[in-house]
């Protein structure tokens, strides 16, 4: 998807206007109650429009345009807040129907009773059945790799065009229905019935089908319908107020003032804003199986996050040669490119390019071409070469090599232990180096820190987020680790049960944990945990466990899904707070309006020196509707987070959607009387 | 405006920082359960009072729990001052031979005494027995008083408690604010009033002769026990009708300054109280900031509009200057404006002035202050609402710094949204529902005394005051109909228990909350920029929902006024 990141495209403008008409329907409305009063506002002034007294008074035909603008303006009002959220949908519903044209009619090759197998539609797959995919097919189904080892085009799902391994056992087991088996055969285990499946839901998601208010959301709805219910009793109940004082204000006035001072546009923009929150996450390749774990992620007070692969790159390099006993230092690169020559670990060839990079050394590679290799084994702890002169090359773990030349009868250097010693203080790996029956030296191994990963957790810090990081390494590297990657704390030597610990301990002291992970043993750990980033490649169990799935597996991502969830409640109140401070502006102008006949003197309150009291009244209901377009580009890419400290931040929007607030409209509804005036309808 | 008047206000509310400060430690030492050296002396006579009342004081109860017998205590003492009133020509203490109340009135005053609002539709002296000022209306004062103080209280452990169970035990708090705050204030403000020459006798009234031969009854009577706790008690019922403005009540300006800080000092040391239970003094110098500058913006300006007097008045009959109607000599012009503000801030509702001979904008400030209800407020209920103000702005404010809003820890969800709703809704419901039904019957217009804009403002006030529990009134409105007894019973019974039992709500939903600990991405409510949010959202959703109102009335009077129109 990510090579699909089309923004508003024709289609989904036009989808979206019919969407707008169609939501109308007042069974539709009524879930969002500020838009429903509007909607009512609507309807009635209609009705004034060609019964101008139906509510009593004698208007006449002089009052008719002026309730036929009215209520059209109202209509729009209420039509841009329903094109707000068409459009939020529309760019979802885009979105499906691309995932949707991948789940064409597929057959598949299920395994009968008697081991042959037969063709059947994909459709018809049951959970447990067993099915073969041959290179170039489709996968059929979500489910487990039982037999084989092959490459996989994931790029329908995930957009990423390099293809995966995807094999029989361990973590890279699990298939997903609607990719393309590149090359080899797989045999699969179907792990979901029809519907149920990985494209399934994500079409539902990013449709939103399946989209709930989430709890924030529904607060919000609750306290901006308690604001419309208290300006329904301001406006229902100055009627009788001015009457007393011997003035009347017409029905139609009384519902423009009410639009107005009902928070329109954040309930115009707020399920826009929840569904392009859930879209941006969608875009950064990341699927929530809920909009409740978005949010949670906004609220994360602790990260755990492993160390290999998200804070450390996978692998660890070599980054240092430090000779024993009376090797020099040349030497000892020779004898460790000679060992790593047919090494094609990660290791192994960060050898021969440190080497190459940092030290002259005087081999010529071609002239042992002819050697045997000797692969790594879990037994010998060591690999290497045996040349044709009987030469035997090693490296390994230190103490595999110690126990390799004591065996031999060779000597170990004295300064092996210290330095080896050193280098583990440090947190690095140290790997021997040996020919025949001598140490040359070590071979310093580095956890390699991903660039930019410090400066990230400084950012966290800064959200006021804990970052703990898990490793399964001895307590000395953890610390060393940790210091240098900047995070707050660290688990050594962890276990799956000591991350489920450590979510426990801290939700028990009334925090929220996002973990990000892949494995089987992971999956009570994700399930706890209040956020649960796992990652495409991770085992079907793990999926079901957490409650973001990353299509890209990259672990790091759980930062970013953090400031999702803090830009979407950031763009909700930003935008509530606009809306209510857009009230003082709108009194300023539609009260003196209404009273202008009543009591002249309230005149002074005109401070904007509107033309005319139905000029002010259009201005500032045509400002009302105005904002809601103007607000949906923000709205859809979300305010912006800066991790900057609560209370800078606070002054920061405040200053923009507060202050702004109370500002925009002055000048919106001034810019709209002139041109109102200008058009000579200003007494309409 | 004189700098020496402005120096004057300033002062007083010093004098009310000062006395303010250690009364909230103290009043949190007293409700936190730590014992002080005052426990030999009130222990064993709270133990007695346990015994006779069949109280056990071990019992923990959650909110249900705590309101249940609070809301139960209030009727029964409703009732049984109803009955009083009802009763009272046939009762003894009756020296002036006052016959017993009609049933809209006992009925109108019994909810007004019980709500600790003290709206007055009956003249002290003249309609009620010693009996009916001492058991009807003195009891209430400090019970009423009591009721909001230990709401608050319970409220508070809740916001603070980590169990459901943990809001203390009603009965035994309802006690302790007797014995350990009202009773002992009371008596000796009630002896230092005595001492500044305010009568206290049961003695029926006296006549004499004056000067001229002519003879005249003068009213009198156990007037400085009832004068302590009015003002302590934020209740603002006098025993006069011309309350504080009356010789016998506010006879000089020691006492004008005495009644000032007596009215002011336990809800702004409830606030230092509030920090305490928080353990946050900061939070507390915030709001008290925040609220002490909203309450001399407006002091200042009743100020101001009565020194610039009436240009009407200069026109007409060359008076210039200082409005000087409705007003006693004996106070000045700075102190009268403190204490219009602080009748109102605080909403306890004596008055020194006749409010309805205020300008229109002097008139405006104790107006605003009803409807914001929560510049400091009311014994209790006044931290409530403030403590809703705050639930508010952390929820709108929270957003913007990207995390679902907290208030001191705790989650602000759809339930306690709910509720805050409620309770912000509740009183514009009350005040301008009310107003338009006076306004649209025969029988709600044939009451008010002046026609035009001013008339409208008196309703306005009326129902303002009785929303907010305050009871002092604007005068011109004749509140003793049936109609007006009715509604503005039912209104200021509204006005205080439905919020009381949304606010009760809400710490009870907090209470079963985690306190998530605070961190860098929390958003503090104890910085001044905090402090502005509140103020700001208090004043725009509190206060421009009374704008429409508040501009036909007042503003609109205001603004004829200076450009010479008479309002008709």
């Amino acid at each position: 998807m990510s090579n699909k990141k089309q923004s508003v495209t024709k289609d989904i403008f036009k989808i979206a206007v019919v969407d707008a008409f169609k939501k109308l329907d007042p069974r539709v409305m009524i879930r969002n109650p500020v838009m429903f009063v509007v909607e009512i506002g609507f309807v009635v002034t209609l009705l004034l429009s060609f019964m101008p007294n139906l509510f009593g008074g004698n208007y006449g035909a002089k009052q008719i345009p002026f309730n036929v603008v009215i209520s059209f303006i109202l209509l729009i009002t209420v039509l841009l807040g329903n094109f707000a959220e068409a459009i939020a949908e529309g760019r979802g519903k885009a979105q499906a129907e691309s995932l949707r044209r991948t789940k064409t009619d597929l057959m598949a090759q299920r395994r009968s009773k008697d081991d042959s197998y037969e063709s059947v539609p994909a459709s018809t797959l049951r959970k447990g059945d067993i099915i073969r995919v041959l290179a170039g097919e489709m996968i059929p189904a979500d489910g487990e790799v039982k037999e084989g080892l092959g490459s996989v085009d994931e790029s329908a799902i995930t957009g990423e065009s390099a293809p995966v391994i995807r094999g029989a056992g361990g973590d890279f087991s699990s298939v997903t229905g609607g990719t393309k088996l590149l090359s080899d055969q797989l045999v699969i285990e179907v792990a979901v019935n029809p519907g149920e499946s990985f494209l399934d839901k994500m079409i539902g998601l990013v449709e939103g089908a399946s989209r709930q208010k989430t709890p924030n959301e529904i607060a919000l709805t609750v306290l901006l319908a308690g604001l419309t219910l208290i300006f329904l009793i301001v406006v229902l109940t100055l009627s009788p107020f001015a009457n007393y004082v011997k003035g009347s204000i017409d029905t139609v006035s009384l519902i423009a003032l009410l639009v107005c001072l009902i928070p329109t546009t954040i309930g115009a923009l707020l399920s826009a804003i929840g569904i392009a929150g859930m879209d941006r996450i969608i875009r950064f390749n990341v699927v929530a199986k809920s909009g409740k774990a978005v949010e949670a992620a906004g609220d994360v007070n602790t990260l755990i996050l492993d160390k290999t692969g998200t804070i450390t790159i996978g692998n660890r390099l070599a980054s240092q040669f430090i000779p024993v006993g009376s090797h020099s230092l040349s030497e000892l690169v020779n004898v460790a490119v000679l060992s790593s020559l047919f090494d094609e670990t990660p290791e192994g060839r960060s050898v021969i390019d440190l080497a190459h990079k940092e030290y002259e050394f005087g081999l010529q590679l071609e002239d042992y071409n002819d050697a045997e290799n000797v692969e790594f084994s879990a037994d010998t702890r060591m690999s290497g070469l045996n040349l044709q002169d009987g030469t035997v090359v090693r490296k390994g773990a230190v103490d595999a090599i110690k126990q390799f030349i004591k065996n031999k009868g060779g000597r170990i250097p004295e300064d092996l232990d210290a330095k080896k010693e050193r280098i583990a203080k440090e947190g690095g790996t140290p790997l021997a180096v040996t020919k025949d029956q001598e140490v040359f030296g070590l071979i310093y191994l580095k956890d390699i820190i991903k660039s930019g990963m410090r400066q990230r957790f400084e950012e966290l810090r800064k959200m006021g987020i804990k970052t703990v990081m898990c490793t399964g390494d001895n307590p000395l590297t953890a610390s060393t680790i940790a210091l240098e990657a900047g995070v707050d704390d660290f688990i050594e030597e962890a276990k799956p049960e000591d991350k489920m610990r450590l979510i426990k301990k801290e939700q028990s002291q009334g925090k929220l944990v996002a973990m990000s992970g892949d494995g089987t043993n992971d999956a009570p750990a994700l399930a706890q945990a209040d956020v649960g980033l796992v990652m495409n490649t991770g085992t079907t169990a793990a999926k079901e466990a957490g409650n973001m799935v990353d299509l890209d597996s990259d672990p790091t991502k759980l930062i970013e899904v953090v400031s999702i969830g803090k830009q979407l409640l950031i763009t909700r109140g930003s935008i509530t707070t606009f809306s209510i401070a857009n009230d003082v502006a709108k009194y300023f102008a539609i009260l003196p309006a209404m009273f202008a006949t009543m009591i002249p003197q309230l005149q002074i309150l005109n401070i904007m020196g509107l033309t005319s009291p139905r000029s002010a009244i259009l201005s500032a209901i045509i400002f009302n509707a105005l904002i809601i377009p103007a607000l949906i580009p923000l709205a859809m890419k979300g305010v912006k987070y800066r991790p900057i400290g609560a209370t800078s931040l606070l002054m920061r929007n405040l200053m923009i959607y507060g202050l702004g607030g109370i500002l925009v409209p002055f000048v919106g509804i001034k810019l709209i009387d002139i041109i109102i005036t200008a058009l000579g309808i200003a007494n309409i | 405006m004189t700098w020496l008047g402005i120096i004057q206000i300033l002062l007083v509310l010093g004098i009310v920082l000062l006395v303010a400060i250690p009364l909230g430690g103290y009043l949190y030492r007293v409700f936190s359960g730590q014992r002080s050296w005052l426990e030999r002396v009130y222990a064993p006579c709270e133990k007695v009072l346990y015994k006779l009342s069949g109280i056990n004081p071990t019992v923990e109860m959650d909110w249900k729990a705590y309101i249940k017998p609070l809301l139960l205590v209030n009727f029964i003492m409703m009732l049984f001052v109803y009955l009083i009133l009802r009763l009272q020509g046939h009762l003894p203490l009756n020296p002036d031979h006052i016959p017993s109340m009609p049933w809209d009135l006992a009925f109108n005053t019994a909810a007004s005494f019980i709500t600790n609002t003290n709206w007055q539709n009956y003249a002290g002296e003249s309609t009620l027995s010693y009996l009916s000022q001492t058991m009807a209306i003195t009891y209430l004062q400090f019970t009423s008083a009591a009721t909001g103080l230990v709401a608050v209280i319970a409220f508070l452990r809740g916001l603070v408690g980590k169990r459901a169970k943990m809001f203390g035990n009603f009965w035994v708090d309802f006690v302790k604010v007797h014995t350990r705050l009202l009773l002992p204030a009371a008596f000796i403000l009630a002896l230092v009033f005595v001492g500044l020459g305010l009568p206290q006798t049961f003695s029926g009234a006296q006549t004499v002769h004056t000067l001229q031969g002519a003879s005249q009854t003068i009213s009198r009577g156990p007037i400085a026990s009832l004068e302590a706790i009015k003002q302590l008690g934020t209740n603002g019922g006098g025993f006069m009708n011309a309350n504080s403005a009356h010789p016998f009540e506010n006879p000089n300006v020691i006492t004008n300054i005495l009644e000032i800080i007596a009215m002011a000092v336990i809800p702004t040391a409830l606030i230092f109280t509030f920090g305490r239970f928080l353990k946050k003094r900061r939070q507390a110098v915030i709001l008290y900031v925040f609220l002490v500058a909203m309450m001399l913006l407006g002091t200042l300006l009743v100020y101001w509009s009565e020194t610039s007097g009436n240009p009407i008045l200069h026109k007409v009959l060359g008076i210039s200057n200082v409005s000087m109607e409705g007003k006693e000599v004996r106070f000045g012009l700075p102190l009268d404006s403190l204490f219009v503000g602080a009748t109102t801030a605080f909403t306890t509702g004596a008055v020194n002035l006749m409010h309805d001979s205020l300008t229109p904008l002097g008139g405006f400030v104790p107006m605003l202050f009803m409807m914001l209800n929560m510049v400091f407020g009311g014994k209790g209920v006044g931290l409530l609402n403030i403590i809703m103000y705050l639930i508010i702005t952390v929820f709108i404010a929270g957003l913007m710094v990207g995390r679902t809003p907290e208030i001191f820890g705790k989650k602000i969800e759809a339930r306690e949204i709910k509720l805050a709703t409620l309770t912000l809704l509740i009183h514009p419901f009350l005040i301008l529902f009310a107003s338009a039904i006076a306004l649209v019957t025969k029988t709600g217009v044939a009451s008010i005394a002046n026609p035009g804009l001013h008339g409208f403002s008196e309703i306005l006030y009326a129902f303002s005051s009785a929303a907010a529990n305050n009871g002092s009134a604007f005068g011109g409105l004749s509140g003793n109909t049936p109609f007006y007894n009715i509604m503005l019973g039912v209104v200021m019974l509204l006005g205080r228990y439905i919020s009381i039992v949304a606010m009760f709500a809400i710490a009870g939903s907090l209470i079963r909350k985690p306190v998530v600990p605070e961190s860098a991405g929390t958003l503090r409510t104890d910085t001044f920029a905090f402090g502005g949010v509140f103020a700001a959202i208090a004043l725009i959703v509190g206060a421009l929902t009374f704008f429409p109102a508040l501009a036909l009335g007042p503003i609109a009077e205001h603004l004829q006024m200076w450009s010479g129109v008479l309002s008709k």
